[in-house]
């Protein structure tokens, strides 16, 4: 254990922590906006820089030294974290009434932090590269007036998902986060899982029906057989949101996109709720036990007129292992191998 | 091995004797890609069309840069026991003029002659190598630039090339380290760190692979040292690389080389094609059992990849971004993850022949911090712009003013910029400081890899540091908020300053600014990108306030805050800039003094270049008042 003294507080951190773990467990605030503790350091934008025995590093990179001494807010410091913040606000769209993300923006909270003030604001010189917005998603938005090139999005796609769809493209002050050949998302490899919506600091990545719940439902979903922890976000009696359980043991937080966008069809007029018989030619709306009965008479008719392999079961992918188990067993206790699975197909 | 290797030497000279034939005139033209600019290959052609129909016996050699820049094309004539003459600015015309006067007759044409080398040379020409050009001159990095044909080991080897490497051969790794740690060198790539000790940190970590690598990702604008020794001395690169991969333990080595040098990478080509068939590169060099292969990876124009992690990442097929302090040094994790020695092209060279003379021979020349010699692309409003090598501790003046001839045009010196984006600019006053690593960053410059800018009172401070931060604003990767947006942020300021919109309190938010960037950014190129701004602030911060109270540019430079005007007492009405005037901006007739109309003039300066020097009628104003008259239209009211 490593020795640490961060302004005047002492506290004992495993080696390899970095400065940033080692303020977080004395309860000190460090700004940061590259940073996301579900990803691997960046180091791009910062504004985490401390004082470590006299040397500004950034403290989401710096690994703790024993014995070390931290000053989080010396007049260096504040320096360098304002011009850094001043110089990110210099080229981002200053419209925070229009943005999903105003008042829950990292943005916004690190700009109050570092103390941004309109005199000196008045200094800088604006310029927001006109880079039309890609509204090619169905699920999401990416408008880059407002991207911070922190590249959360980008590491997150590659860490996270495993996909690598988007990455930085061109250089400097020109630099935008960008797929293959700098096509719209959509004609991507992009899988729409919304990963990178959920971790965006700002509203560069913003969801195209933003709507705020007004209270979680904990759920699990009911996609396919992983049985992902959700938070169903609910307003009256409509779903608006599904955000992925980070205290899920499954999935920790992630979602994909059928988990995450795909739920229309809960509010849905023609979704069905009920089994449907076919009566004279018109469906009818049945109990499950009808059904059922249905069912079981018509396939004793055929396996007593045509035999057991005249029958056979196709099962789903919405269905639990447990389930697809239960269910080639009942085939094949009616005496008939003809079982598959539409994840095969 | 030893013996091994003057066998290969005696080969080398007895092919080379077969080759030439000094009873012949031997003709040298500098062929490097500042010749071939200037239009050497159809020199070359000239040359050798001319001799086949005179039926005369001449050696013709290609050879890379001597330095003459200013003198390009450099056509050179040895004639059977005489000195070597050098002829200036040599055309195909005046090429057959050299060969019908010199070669077939007699006469060294003296008003074609920029001098000779050694000596008994003719009294009406002058001697090069004493004279001022090259008495302050050392040159040991550029010993064979312009002297050998590049393109044939045997030249090099004739010269002593190869035998330090034989000589390292020989030794303990250790003791090759020692040697280099002895001789003081400094990395030539501009940072000046010390090579023995960067070599050390190399040999220690045990992996099953490390490798080498040469930087000739040269990118500063004007600078063109590493090109040149490239294009003129291939082989000494490649002797240091084999050296250094013997010393840590390596067995492949990698020239990152841009791909705008496409001559330096087709000697480096030829060079180690030629290396290997004597068996001095490759599989069991000179029988001692060590391998040791090389590779030439085409960098693809990104300034940035100069810096040795965002090389190395660029080699390893990624997009080339510096890593991030903290971070393992690239001697024990560079490239692949293996140990990493990466140096610059100056300092492999310069490694054969400190460990063939001696650490003692080496830390003769120049000073004690920085032993050795500088080699600096000297380029600017100087009259002998070029490729020098001085050794370490001269002073600039000696440079600028003998080396260099002084300003051209006798006019006033202003400032000198070093280190190129990362260096700054140096006033007058400091002229006498000595040219090392230490000195010139105390002064607020640097170094860098060696590019040498001379400046004169034409040319405004605000815009050279305009210049440079839009090349590193151009250059800068994206990965860091300070270099990324900073760079940005002072360019905008600059072009707001140059362009007569400059506000009160600029010049204090340009050196907070600039510090910030120096503080916060993750490399090399952040980290210094500000130093041009923050040393003409330094040393010329009149200069910027002219431009933000007066609007006025001193030097008459910047566009937006001069004015073209024509004196009416001196105009003759000749009707020249009239004539030339192509927005047709300009008024008169015969007898009438001629007029601009400030609406139309686009400012390009054509009048003022042709108005006759005798009358000088075109003038330049600049400063607040009149640029108001001349947007009243009553600029000959002021």
């Amino acid at each position: 254990m490593f020795k640490v003294t961060i302004n005047g507080l002492e506290t004992e951190i495993e080696k390899g922590a970095t400065v940033l773990e080692a303020a977080e467990k004395v309860g000190i605030y460090i700004p940061t906006l590259c940073h996301h503790p579900d990803l691997s350091t960046f180091g791009g934008c910062r504004v985490c820089m401390v004082d470590t025995d006299g040397k500004i590093v950034t403290a989401c990179r710096a690994p703790v030294a024993d014995g070390m001494v931290v000053k989080t807010d010396t007049e260096e410091v504040r320096q360098v974290r304002l011009s850094n913040v001043e110089l990110i606000l210099a080229s981002h769209n200053e419209d925070c009434q229009n943005c999903t993300r105003n008042n829950s923006c990292r943005l916004q909270e690190v700009s109050a932090f570092v103390g941004i003030n309109q005199e000196r604001m008045s200094r800088i010189r604006r310029s927001v590269e006109p880079v039309k917005e890609d509204d090619s998603n169905p699920f999401f938005h990416r408008d880059f007036t407002r991207c911070i090139q922190c590249g959360i999005c980008i590491r997150t796609c590659e860490e996270i998902n495993g996909v690598a769809a988007i990455h930085f493209a061109f250089r400097g002050f020109h630099t935008k986060v960008s797929v293959l050949g700098d096509k719209p998302i959509k004609d991507s490899k992009c899988e729409s899982c919304g990963e990178c919506v959920v971790r965006c600091p700002t509203g560069a990545l913003y969801l195209t029906r933003p709507e705020t719940p007004e209270r979680e439902v904990e759920s699990v979903c009911t996609y396919c057989g992983v049985g992902c922890g959700i938070k169903i976000g609910v307003r009256g009696d409509r779903v608006v949101k599904v955000d992925g359980n980070r205290d899920n043991e499954v999935n920790r937080g992630d979602l994909c996109v059928k988990g995450r966008y795909g739920f229309d069809f809960i509010n849905h007029p023609e979704r069905l709720k009920t089994p449907l018989i076919k009566k004279d030619g018109i469906f009818v709306e049945a109990s499950w036990d009808e059904a059922l009965d249905f069912i079981a008479d018509k396939m004793s008719d055929i396996k007593a007129k045509h035999g057991a392999d005249a029958l056979g079961g196709i099962s789903s992918a919405r269905c639990s292992n447990e389930e697809n188990y239960l269910f080639q067993k009942l085939f094949r206790a009616m005496g008939t191998n003809n079982v598959d699975h539409c994840a095969r197909l | 091995m030893i013996q091994k290797f003057d066998a290969v030497e005696k080969e080398a000279l007895e092919s080379l004797e077969k080759e030439q034939n000094n009873d012949i005139p031997q003709i040298y033209v500098g062929c490097a890609t500042c010749g071939n600019a200037t239009g050497a290959q159809s020199v070359v052609q000239t040359i050798k069309n001319k001799l086949e129909r005179e039926g005369v016996k001449a050696e013709i050699k290609e050879v890379g840069c001597i330095g003459m820049c200013f003198a390009e094309v450099l056509v050179d004539v040895i004639k059977p026991g005489r000195p070597r003459i050098s002829y200036q600015d040599v055309t195909a015309e005046k090429a057959e003029e050299i060969i019908d006067s010199y070669i077939i007759n007699d006469d060294h044409r003296p008003d074609l002659a920029l001098g000779f080398f050694g000596e008994g040379g003719p009294e009406d020409v002058e001697r090069i190598d004493t004279g001022d050009v090259f008495k302050n001159q050392q040159r040991v990095i550029l010993k064979n630039c312009g002297v050998i044909d590049p393109e044939n080991i045997n030249e090099y080897i004739a010269r002593g090339g190869y035998r330090g490497l034989a000589e390292a051969l020989e030794m303990k790794q250790e003791g090759i380290i020692g040697v280099l740690k002895d001789s003081g060198l400094r990395g030539r790539g501009g940072a000046g760190f010390p090579a023995g000790r960067k070599w050390e940190s190399c040999l220690k970590p045990q992996a099953d692979q490390k490798y080498v690598i040469c930087n000739a990702d040269e990118g500063d604008p004007g600078a063109f040292m590493d090109r040149s020794v490239l294009e003129g001395d291939p082989h000494s690169v490649i002797e240091g690389m084999i050296i250094a991969g013997y010393t840590i333990g390596s067995s492949k080595g990698y020239f990152y080389v841009r791909a705008e040098y496409p001559l330096a990478i087709k000697r480096l080509r030829k060079a180690i094609a030629q290396a290997k068939e004597k068996n001095l590169l490759g599989e069991n060099i000179l029988g001692t059992g060590f391998d040791f292969d090389l590779e030439i990876f085409q960098g693809a124009g990104a300034f940035v990849c100069g810096e040795s992690t965002a090389l190395v990442m660029s080699i390893e097929g990624n997009r080339g971004w510096p890593k991030p302090l903290p971070r393992p040094r690239t001697t024990e994790e560079g490239l692949w993850g293996k140990p990493t020695l990466l140096n610059n092209v100056k300092t492999f060279s310069v490694v054969p022949q400190i460990l063939s003379k001696g650490a003692n021979w080496f830390r003769s020349i120049g000073t004690e911090g920085s032993p050795g010699t500088a080699v600096f692309a000297l380029t600017g409003k100087i009259n002998r712009s070029g490729l020098i090598e001085v050794p370490m501790g001269i002073e600039l003046k000696k440079i600028i003013y003998e080396v260099g001839g002084g300003i051209l045009d006798d006019r006033k010196f202003k400032a000198v910029q070093t280190g190129g984006p990362s260096g700054g600019c140096l006033p007058d006053d400091k002229l006498h400081l000595s040219v090392d690593f230490d000195t010139l960053v105390e002064a607020g410059s640097m170094m860098g890899s060696g590019g040498m800018v001379v400046i004169d009172e034409t040319t405004c401070m605000v815009d050279v540091a305009r210049y440079f931060l839009d090349f590193t604003f151009e250059e800068s990767c994206g990965q860091c908020v300070p270099c990324r947006q900073g760079t940005q942020q002072m360019l905008e300021v600059l072009n707001d300053i140059c362009e007569g919109r400059g506000r009160e309190g600029d010049i204090e938010h340009l050196i907070e600014l600039g510090e910030s960037i120096i503080k916060g950014s993750i490399c090399g190129l952040g980290q210094t990108a500000p130093n041009p701004v923050l040393s003409t602030i330094q040393y010329f911060q009149d200069e910027y306030e002219a431009h933000i109270k007066d609007h006025s540019c001193p030097a008459l430079v910047c566009k937006n805050l001069i004015v073209y005007h024509i004196d009416e007492e001196k105009c003759t009405a000749c009707g020249r800039c009239r004539k030339a005037c192509p927005v047709e901006a300009i008024s008169g007739e015969k007898k009438v003094p001629h007029k601009i109309d400030q609406e139309l003039c686009t400012k390009c300066g054509i009048c003022f270049q042709e108005c006759p020097e005798r009358f000088s009628a075109v003038e330049r104003l600049t400063g607040k008042e009149n640029l108001a008259a001349a947007a009243r239209g009553r600029l000959t009211d002021v």
